[in-house]
């Protein structure tokens, strides 16, 4: 998952994706940029797993896996867990030592 | 002291959160610029942080380990990428070896940090930038205990059959 999110436009592609499936062609039809260019994003977000691909007769068919998206979510989750905890202990400092000017 | 609003972008990975201290800006900003303030919030109790080299000025390094129950450190550092005291700090931070030299080899998040003076109290907005899932994986299981607490409340969720 490393840097696949960070363009914009695979960013996209994910969410359009998590929708509904498309093909690779369909979605080089939505982007200013080549075929080739929308594949190599596909590749990206396949390897990130962010993505799977599937053939159907002639046709890649992209979809968005669900359980990566969630699972960033989830650690974000945790992450809110860890800052409310620090929070909490701020608090505190300020009330033990509401003038501070240990420094 | 009260959190005010929590947004969470999965897309983005991004995590800001925001808070209302009941404190002037000079005294909050003691909070991340005093060393030995910022090592009583950084870790949890269960993992409390010392920092080794602390200087907030741009280009400068902060060093830091957290100490797990069983005595392991985990070593950490930040880099100043801007600091306007009392208002703002942007720092990168990554994770070192076990002298503190940064450990290329692992990913590197960003943290943004902004005060504002709202008549004596402060709001505070903090948010952090990760570069992968895997990043925040990594921070968490750096004696995140928050953090675990939070995951297994989520499996004690997805037992007792809500898993929304």
């Amino acid at each position: 998952m490393f840097h696949a999110l960070a363009d914009g436009t695979r960013r996209d592609i994910v969410l359009r994706t998590l929708d509904g499936e498309y093909s690779v062609s369909a979605l080089a039809r939505r982007y200013p940029m080549s075929f080739a260019a929308v594949q190599k994003h596909v590749a990206v977000l396949e390897a990130a797993g962010l993505v799977t691909k599937q053939r159907k007769g002639r046709e890649q068919l992209v979809r968005g896996n669900v359980d990566t998206v969630r699972r960033a979510t989830q650690l974000l989750d945790r992450f809110e867990a860890v800052w409310r905890g620090r929070i909490d202990r701020m608090g505190e400092i300020l009330a033990d030592d509401p003038n501070g000017g240990t420094r | 002291m009260t959190v005010t609003n929590v947004h969470k972008d999965p897309d983005a990975l991004t995590m800001t959160i925001t808070v209302e201290l009941d404190a002037s800006i000079e005294r909050a900003w003691q909070l991340w610029a005093d060393p030995r303030q910022l090592e009583r919030w950084w870790g949890p109790p269960t993992y409390p942080a010392t920092f080794v080299d602390h200087d907030l000025a741009p280009g400068s390094r902060a060093t830091y380990y957290m100490t797990s129950p069983e005595g392991e450190k985990y070593h950490g550092w930040w880099e100043v990428l801007a600091v306007d005291p009392p208002r703002r700090l942007e720092v990168k931070d990554g994770f070192a070896d076990d002298s503190g030299k940064p450990n290329d080899d692992l990913p590197v998040g960003r943290m943004v940090v902004t005060l504002d003076d709202r008549g004596g109290k402060t709001v505070m907005e903090i948010t952090s930038h990760f570069p992968s899932a895997e990043a925040m994986e990594q921070v968490l299981s750096m004696g995140q205990e928050e953090g675990m607490v939070q995951a297994l409340g989520q499996i004690e969720g997805i037992l007792a059959g809500d898993a929304s």
